[in-house]
């Protein structure tokens, strides 16, 4: 039998603005994560939950990771943290849902004219061009694709994000699908000028970019063990889909910007192609974001990457 | 509102003097900005109360300044430009709107619907328009010169009390009288069926436009008066940050 003496850390909890005292923690373990000083503060206070709870060594500082060790911070046998409250937090997974299965349904409810949106003699009524029906079967596997994912391949790094999130998300995309069902399913809609020969170049863009699309999100998914959030570079794999990597930071966001071209050259149908923009400017932000934090954390990342365009964006 | 995290790299002598000149260019053209644009609505000002004082009436007024008002309201686009890179330490979004708004009612209402140019609701937003706009540019002139009269400051940031909601009402009364015109003439409005399969009513648009304003006024009105609390009063004021 041997001693091993642990020195016992104690944890006082201040709030960032007010610096008011709204916890102390005596007798914590040194290898005590802030996770589990988060849990121990919600006890203390059950209306915020961990999941909003940002804990700080500063009060104007960058938010502590769950994973950081008590013992391994710069903090003397008594530590200080400031507190601050993130608001109501909703899970990815339930955003990701809610605003994905949206458009879902908002699209059938156009391409079945249920009544009050086009005039009542259409009500229920199909259109007779069958671009019409391939566009409503392509923009279905779209979303069915993005459910799927978000229940079976994503890995998420965050577990939450503020609740007003989901309100604006939602209106982001149910708004579009339905600006978009209303004219693709309308009764006066006009098919693609060059006919034939546009509706299959647009289909075989689409496809091939919604296979690029979900090769990423499964190579992306690879690089992280079940429950991790470690950051790794991605490289290409065996699947030929992948090698885009080798030009691009991000692909997974250069292939939905494929598929949407698809789509609005499939559907020639300006409030898709004004989707197409929005989604595309959106997703250039997020893109050169991402890269801009794999060059600072990784010195041996590949020069040659662009963050969503190859060589030029 | 940009909230700056400081990194603490050291800049050294070179990035200094090139940051110097660099500002000094830009106060120059910000300097001779503000003295353009005050003299354009002076200019505006004295061509209104000249043709009011020789014609008697305001029917044909605004046709009289029309080119000057479409070149220095439109001018201020550059203002926008200001803001993001930079050299103008206020919102983007919110110097955005209001020029946009402006835009709007110069080229999409006043300049394309002749029925209505010689509405009185007209002639009060021009009004309100000239004077608020010569007492903040000159506020912003006088500003950079370092010498800024405490009547200009007191014009600033009081007259937009009264100046602002009549505005407003002109502007809304203006939209208003249009809208028959609007649609009877069908302008900017597309209808299906067309190659693009999309469709647009122009007099739908304006309601919108109109019912937007019962939300965004009231913000850029409060966001006047928090600046005036803390120009005026030196109130400190803890902004809400996310």
């Amino acid at each position: 039998m041997w001693h091993k003496s642990v020195v016992f850390f104690e944890v006082e909890i201040l709030d960032a603005k007010t610096k008011d005292k709204l916890c102390f923690l005596d007798k914590v373990e040194p290898n005590a994560t802030i996770g589990e000083i988060k849990s121990m503060f919600h006890k203390s206070h059950p209306q915020w939950y961990p999941a909003r709870q940002s804990i700080r060594l500063d009060p104007k500082g960058k938010s502590l990771k769950d994973e950081d060790v008590l013992q391994h911070l710069p903090v003397g046998t008594t530590a200080t943290f400031y507190f601050r409250d993130l608001g109501a937090q909703i899970s990815w997974v339930t955003v990701f849902l809610t605003e994905y299965t949206g458009p879902l349904v908002i699209y059938l409810m156009f391409y079945f004219r249920v009544p009050f949106i086009y005039a009542p003699k259409y009500d229920f009524t199909t259109s007779k061009h069958w671009v019409v029906h391939l566009a409503c079967m392509c923009h279905s596997f779209h979303y069915v694709k993005r459910l799927l994912e978000t229940l079976f391949v994503h890995r998420f790094s965050h577990g939450t994000m503020p609740l007003r999130n989901i309100f604006k998300n939602c209106t982001y995309y149910w708004g579009f699908a339905a600006w978009m069902a209303y004219y693709i399913n309308h009764p006066l809609y006009t098919p693609p000028i060059y006919g034939e020969q546009q509706i299959r170049l647009a289909l075989i863009v689409f496809l091939f970019c919604q296979i690029g699309n979900f090769s990423i999100h499964v190579a992306l998914r690879n690089l992280r063990p079940p429950g991790s959030k470690t950051r790794k570079i991605p490289y290409p794999t065996k699947n030929p889909f992948t090698w885009i990597f080798l030009l691009v930071s991000c692909p997974n966001y250069t292939y939905e910007l494929g598929s949407w071209l698809g789509f609005t050259l499939m559907t020639q149908c300006l409030p898709v192609a004004f989707f197409t923009l929005v989604g595309f400017i959106q997703m250039t932000v997020w893109a050169k974001g991402k890269h801009r934090s794999y060059l600072k954390e990784f010195r041996d990342y590949p020069p040659l990457r662009s963050p969503i365009l190859p060589f030029v964006l | 509102m940009a909230s700056s995290e400081d990194d603490g790299t050291v800049e050294e002598k070179e990035n200094n003097n090139k940051k110097r000149t660099k500002s000094a260019v830009a106060t120059a053209w910000l300097t001779f900005y503000n003295i353009a644009m005050t003299a354009g609505w002076l200019v505006l000002a004295m061509a209104m109360m000249r043709f009011y004082i020789q014609k008697g009436t305001h029917k044909g007024l605004y046709r009289s300044i029309a080119r000057t008002l479409k070149f220095f309201q439109t001018f201020a686009l550059v203002e926008v430009g200001h803001c993001a890179i930079g050299i103008v330490r206020t919102s983007v979004i919110v110097t955005g709107v209001q020029v946009c708004s402006r835009i709007f009612m110069v080229w999409f209402i006043t300049n394309s619907i002749r029925q209505i140019q010689s509405e009185e609701s007209v002639i009060l937003f021009l009004v309100v328009w000239t004077m608020t706009e010569i007492t903040r540019y000159s506020y912003y002139t006088f500003s950079l010169l370092h010498h800024l009269p405490y009547f200009i400051k007191w014009a600033r940031y009081n007259l937009f009390i009264i100046l602002y909601p009549l505005g407003v009402i002109g502007e809304l009364m203006t939209i208003y009288a249009a809208l028959p015109f609007v649609r009877r003439s069908g302008m900017y409005s597309m209808r299906l069926p067309n190659m693009y399969n999309v469709s647009f009513d122009y007099y739908y648009c304006l309601i919108i436009v109109m019912l937007s304003y019962i939300p965004l006024f009231p913000q850029l009105y409060f966001h006047m008066l928090r600046q005036r609390r803390r120009v005026l009063h030196g109130e400190v004021i803890v902004e809400k940050d996310d």
